[in-house]
């Protein structure tokens, strides 16, 4: 880890004057940043920890009956808070199914939007990654990459987005609050993320300098509350990465499916949120295969970026069974291991 | 430059001059304070060995600057026992042989004493599982570990005099 | 036919009172508990420094240049060691005197054999200062081709395998037994690399004073790390200390000094101060061993009636390109199942990896998830039952020697596991199952199987006039739990409660108690405590049976038995004399003996030692999406004497979740260009977590075995892996219909194969 002054502001107007300076960086919980330190990835010249600033720290209902998230909320707090856990059920699945609760502890909501990638070569800082170091290549490409992108890649930046907490959040159409030096502005999360295109070293919309101090969840949101579930394929049954997660939102009506919203984890450097498959969605009668034509409408722009092909199919089940999970209505309570294929499960006899 | 922080630190209140901004909260723990129960496995957040709790809460202390622990109640395995009297937590895991090596038992038990704390288990075996997987342990005494939690709490449960899980199953 | 050998009748455990047999809870377990235990990093001498390595980013090629000068400019860098101010050593780290002599990097050279090779050593006043040193060296290379995968190597046969075993061998005619076959199976396996991991990283903390030289780091086998330190530095080995009184995990990786143990000590040497030098954990993928990957290829001869006519197994597998270790895949052919025709034999190929290394249960876990998956796959082949299967081919004698086993209490394991797992009405067919969530449910099995090894150990016994014991041996306690069970067979050999005695292990100033490695240091070094036991009862014996004054006069040594504190004449209790009394009246403060221990080479001869058991495993997939997961193990051990049912246990649950591990987890991945390995870290190098394995069960076998040792010890370490891997291989096919062939299974194998939607 390289030396660097630490500067503790207290209020949110020094926070984003003191990252003014080119090379500072922003400390909250530290989960993703210290790590990325600790490789070499990141190596900022000053941290502005922001975690006495007690204004990021609120969840609070807005006039609008959007629900505002500050930015410095513990993940482990927002997914235990009941009120919030009934009202975004999918959210708080999707914060319990990531890390670990040390890690959920400590990371904070702002924190988690701003993760990056897990890509083994942006992390290997003897290999080549456009994203770390623009122009440099992308050793991915043709590199180990059973676990990249199938959506929204580019030969520049195969790298995929961890977390799991976005997934449903951009499937509710959250927006990301953002404070800078020229104030205030909103930008919806699925426009925050960015592509990588030629420029996958802009990860976000975020100008340098910029903090998020909230995600909002607008009211129509918590319209979804009794059929919203997220669910994440792992390769150990806890404290692992998504090789492909969904999260999947329903209004069923009349025997009608009125509102619907999807989004998948895991196959893009960015949230992906399925809009074609939503609008096939839009009156048709819940079921499997209603299911099936919106999931291969979310995967029709997919390709393989190298040795993932399987991640295609696999996302398409996932959003499959995520809908079919979402219909079948929130689960009373959080099962016990949440997101998980397991999660309704242990114990239960086989009954051949 | 340096950094004055104030942590309490297993109930004693310490000042600590940091040198270096870089400092973890467990590198200053095993390095700087000589309370060296807390283990690093990872250093990166990966396998829960350095636990603690930090104002009631367990976290990786790995991936804590201690700077930003200024004027944070710190609680590490040395802490955890009242004299000579082992934590239920504690007593538990030898009972159930939650161990093998010991390399991780601090954090496994930090982090045990934390999950009891946050009540989101119950006396579910398999909540208690999923919420104990930050803690890796390569000699595999899950089984062991996931006993010890039950029993612990059932211990101080009844120390508090109230059944409070009447309604958990 | 027995053999008329040189046996034990009085074995310790027969005495009453005994500690041996007892569940006791670990002796260790409050230091553990309260974070006292002291590991090797936890060791802070005055005036210490902090080394850091820097690693090699290549897998070939050499470093063509360090920036010494911006770690030296880093405040705080104290010394930058690299091949141009190393100190010098008395012996040059790639000779090699005998097979287990393995070569080091201690920066001899400028050169690059693996990734993560250690390339320089920075030295500093604080952790982070060298940290950061090691960082700004930013190395160049000039790189070559790294040899990655076995695609491209060329193959050759290892002048041995394991421990010295010939690289094939067999007995029958294996072409004739395949060609008479009603039934044919074959199929190859490929197993991956994997790491140790303990959850420990190597650590040294190294001091010099003048020529003498004290260093705390995790060592399984203290004496052997002490004289290859003393001859690295030229020293008699008595000016080297080694202290490991915990090992935070070891499971082969600490058997023998590793590189960067070494470098730490040569830091010290350096700077003049003492140096405390701890791995990062992504450096521990390279330097300090690794489980060698293996592609297996196995042909089975089946009968009409279900047995087998032959049985082939042959293993490539890979070793670094400097040095030997051959991983014996095959050899786990040769003990499990009777065959009149067994042919097994590897191959290697050289990659430009670290080298491969014992890890727990080397050879014989890669080849029973092979053995084991390619008998389920004639069971299946012949419409069998894959227990019935496995008892048609039962080994009443060991199959490639044809020698009798000391015991073999196989069949009660196959009886009481299968029982408590409810394997009877399993349906022979795949994807025939599933439970009331719908997923798909398997059921496999696999036996296990590890070799009863010992080694040489001694130990000494003293007897105090206060009444107390002490027993000293350089035992290493990696978790498997010698400060309790070693304790306990030295309070029986002392004839002593174990209340009174102390037992000093851990160092390398205590007599040699071997390496706690084979699943064998329990049985070894508990053998040199027994007979330094008895060797000190013997004196003590002779002082009261020739004392007129002591009620035991006359009794001679045959005719006393020890028992907690106390000399008591056989055949008439009434008459004994504490321990106290008896040294008390010889003015001796205390007495003392030694004892020693080896196999006996006769016995081994004669009979075939191994532990058995067997392992049930149920899974459950998702039937479209493809997760597994381990949903109940079962798994029954006969091992000979249990010194410590409760430690045992563990012992075997742990080796289990391992097997389940390497069936579903473990893998590193090396970029197939560069060689470096993409997962060198915990968060995706998936070990299992504890919500993998929400039901495992060993139960222990009784088994009596008078050949092993005197104490009938076999070992419990390392068979749990065997047997459980090959279990849940087979009860993934049991549940999609896909038999896994690459491990760790793979969704994507899944989905491939047609096992899921």
């Amino acid at each position: 880890m390289n030396r660097f002054d630490y500067v503790r502001p207290t209020s949110l107007a020094e926070a984003v004057a003191a990252a003014a300076m080119p090379g500072a960086a922003y400390l909250a919980g530290g989960t993703n940043l210290l790590d990325l330190m600790k490789g070499g990835v990141a190596r900022p010249e000053r941290l502005v920890d922001i975690t006495r600033l007690p204004e990021l720290n609120r969840v609070e209902r807005l006039d609008d009956g959007s629900l505002r998230v500050g930015a410095l909320v513990r993940n482990a707090d927002l997914a235990h808070d009941q009120a919030f856990a009934a009202t975004y059920p999918a959210v708080a699945e999707a914060l319990l199914s990531g890390a670990s609760a040390q890690l959920r502890n400590a990371a904070t909501v702002g924190g988690n939007i701003m993760q990056r990638t897990r890509c083994s070569y942006f992390y290997d800082t003897a290999s080549a990654c456009n994203r770390r170091e623009l122009g440099s290549g992308c050793d991915a490409l043709a590199g180990e990459n059973r676990h990249h992108a199938v959506l929204g890649w580019s030969p520049a930046c195969i790298a995929t987005h961890p977390s799991d907490f976005c997934v449903p959040l951009v499937a509710l159409d959250a927006v990301v609050e953002i404070e800078g030096s020229k104030g205030r502005r909103h930008v919806t999360l699925e426009e925050f993320h960015r592509l990588p295109g030629e420029a996958p070293q802009r990860e976000t919309v975020l100008e340098p300098g910029e903090l998020v101090v909230a995600v909002r969840l607008p009211a129509e949101a918590s319209a979804f509350a009794s059929h919203a579930r997220y669910l994440k394929l792992r390769e150990r049954t806890s404290y692992a990465f998504a090789v492909v997660s969904a999260a999947a939102a329903l209004v069923v009506e009349g025997g009608r499916i009125r509102q619907a919203r999807l989004a998948l984890g895991g196959v893009a450097a960015k949230p992906w949120r399925a809009r074609a498959a939503e609008a096939a969605l839009l009156g048709a009668e819940p079921g499997e295969a209603a299911y099936a034509g919106a999931a291969a409408l979310a995967l029709a722009e997919a390709k393989p970026s190298g040795d993932n092909g399987f991640k295609i199919e696999l996302a398409r089940r996932v959003a499959v069974r995520a809908l079919s999970l979402a219909e079948a209505g929130t689960p009373a309570r959080l099962p016990a291991l949440p997101a998980s294929v397991f999660a309704s499960t242990t114990g239960a006899r086989h009954d051949a | 430059m340096s950094l004055s922080i104030s942590l309490t630190i297993n109930g004693e209140q310490r000042d600590v001059e940091l040198d270096d901004p870089r400092v973890t909260l467990l590198d200053l723990l095993r390095e700087r304070l000589d309370l060296t129960g807390t283990k690093k496995g990872c250093d990166r957040g990966q396998c829960g060995a350095c636990t603690v709790l930090v104002d009631g809460r367990r976290v990786n202390s790995c991936l804590a600057l201690a700077a930003s622990q200024d004027g944070a109640e710190i609680l590490t395995i040395e802490g955890l026992a009242q004299g000579e009297t082992l934590h239920p937590v504690q007593a538990a895991f030898i009972a159930h042989d939650g161990f093998q090596c010991g390399f991780c038992t601090p954090g496994q038990i930090m982090s045990a004493v934390g999950l009891i704390g946050e009540g989101q288990a119950g006396d579910d075996p398999e909540r208690i599982r999923e919420a104990m997987s930050g803690n890796l342990c390569r000699c595999a005494a899950y089984g062991g570990i996931v006993e010890a939690v039950l029993e612990a709490q059932r211990t101080i449960a009844a120390g508090n005099g109230a059944d409070t899980r009447r309604d958990a199953a | 036919m027995t053999p008329d050998l040189n046996l034990s009748h009085t074995p310790a455990h027969r005495r009453q009172g005994s500690s041996i047999g007892q569940p006791m809870t670990r002796r260790d377990g409050i230091l553990k508990v309260t974070g006292a235990a002291t590991y090797a990093a936890d060791n802070h001498p005055p005036d210490m420094l902090y080394a850091v390595l820097a690693v090699a980013a290549i897998a070939r090629g050499r470093v063509a240049s360090l920036d010494v000068a911006a770690a030296l400019a880093h405040r705080g860098v104290v010394e930058v060691m690299t091949p141009a101010n190393r100190p010098a050593l008395a012996l040059d780290p790639d000779a090699k005197f005998h097979p287990f002599m393995f070569r080091l990097d201690l920066l001899q050279n400028d050169g690059v054999r693996y990734p993560n090779q250690p390339i320089a050593v920075v030295i500093a006043e604080t952790l982070e200062a060298a940290t950061e040193g090691a960082a700004l060296l930013a190395p160049r290379y000039e790189t070559e081709t790294a040899r990655v995968g076995f695609e491209d190597a060329e193959t050759f046969v290892p002048g041995g395998v394991g421990v010295g075993n010939p690289a094939s061998q067999q007995k029958g005619d294996v072409k004739a037994g395949l060609a008479a076959a009603a039934t044919r199976v074959e199929a190859r396996y490929e197993t991956p690399p994997q790491y140790h991991n303990a959850m420990e990283p190597h650590a040294i903390v190294a001091s010099w004073d003048g020529d003498s030289l004290t260093v705390d780091t995790p060592s399984q086998g203290l004496a052997i790390a002490q004289g290859r330190i003393a001859g690295l530095f030229g020293l008699s080995p008595d000016k080297v200390h080694v202290r490991s009184p915990f090992l935070g995990g070891g499971f082969g990786s600490k058997g023998l000094v590793s590189g960067p143990q070494v470098l730490g000590i040569l830091a010290a040497r350096l700077v003049g101060r003492p140096v405390k030098l701890v791995l990062r954990r992504e450096q521990m993928y390279g330097p300090v061993g690794h489980r060698a990957p293996t592609r297996q290829t196995l042909r089975l001869g089946i009968d009409s009636e279900g047995r087998l006519t032959a049985l082939d197994h042959h293993a490539l597998t890979a070793s670094s390109t400097f040095d030997d270790f051959f991983e014996p895949a095959a050899d786990a052919s040769h003990t499990l199942y009777a065959s009149p025709a067994i042919a097994t034999a590897h191959e290697a190929v050289r990659l430009d990896t670290g080298t491969p290394l014992f890890m727990r249960a080397p050879g014989e876990a890669t080849g029973s998830i092979a053995l084991e998956s390619a008998v389920d796959e004639a069971a299946w082949a012949c419409g069998r039952d894959p227990l019935d299967f496995r008892l048609a081919n039962y080994a009443e004698v060991e199959p490639m020697t044809g020698k009798p086993f000391s015991s073999k209490a196989l069949r009660e394991c196959y009886a009481e596991a299968a029982a408590r797992f409810g394997w009877s009405g399993r349906p022979l067919a795949p994807r025939a199952m599933r439970d009331t969530a719908g997923l798909l449910t398997g059921w496999g099995m696999g036996t296990a199987t590890f070799p009863a090894l010992m080694f040489q150990a001694e130990a000494r016994a003293v007897l105090k006039s206060d009444g107390r014991g002490l027993m000293e041996t350089s035992a290493a306690d990696m978790g498997q739990g010698a400060w309790t069970a070693l304790a306990q067979i030295a309070a029986d050999g002392l004839g002593l409660d174990i209340g009174q005695l102390e037992f000093r292990a851990g160092s390398s100033d205590l007599p040699d108690a071997g390496i706690a490695g084979g699943s064998g240091h329990t049985a070894t070094a508990g053998m040199a405590i027994h007979n330094a036991g008895a060797a000190v009862i013997a004196r003590l014996a002779d002082i009261a049976t020739a004392d007129a004054a002591s009620p035991l006069y006359g009794a001679g040594n045959e005719g006393v038995v020890a028992r907690s504190g106390r000399l008591y004449r056989r055949g008439d209790e009434s008459r004994s004399e504490s321990y106290t009394e008896i040294l008390g009246r010889a003015g001796l403060s205390e007495i003392e003996a030694r004892g020693t221990s080896a196999a006996d080479q006769d016995t081994r001869e004669a009979y075939a030692m191994h532990a058995h058991g067997a392992v049930f495993a149920e899974v459950k997939v998702d039937p479209d999406l493809g997760q597994v997961r381990v949903t109940r193990l079962v798994g029954a051990f006969a091992a000979g004497r249990v010194i410590n049912p409760r430690l045992v246990r563990s012992q075997y649950l742990g080796g289990m979740i391992w097997g389940a591990s390497f069936a579903l987890h473990e893998e590193a991945l090396a970029d197939h260009r560069t060689g470096r390995i993409q997962n060198a870290n915990l968060a995706e190098y998936h070990v299992p977590v504890n919500a993998d394995v929400p039901s495992v069960e060993a139960l222990l076998v009784h088994e009596d075995d008078p050949y092993v040792n005197a104490l009938g010890i076999k070992g419990v370490g390392e068979i749990g892996i065997t047997g459980t891997a090959g279990a849940v291989a087979n009860a993934v096919w049991h549940a999609t219909g896909v038999r896994p062939r690459r491990f760790p299974v793979r969704i994507e194998d899944l989905l491939a194969g047609g096992g899921l939607g």
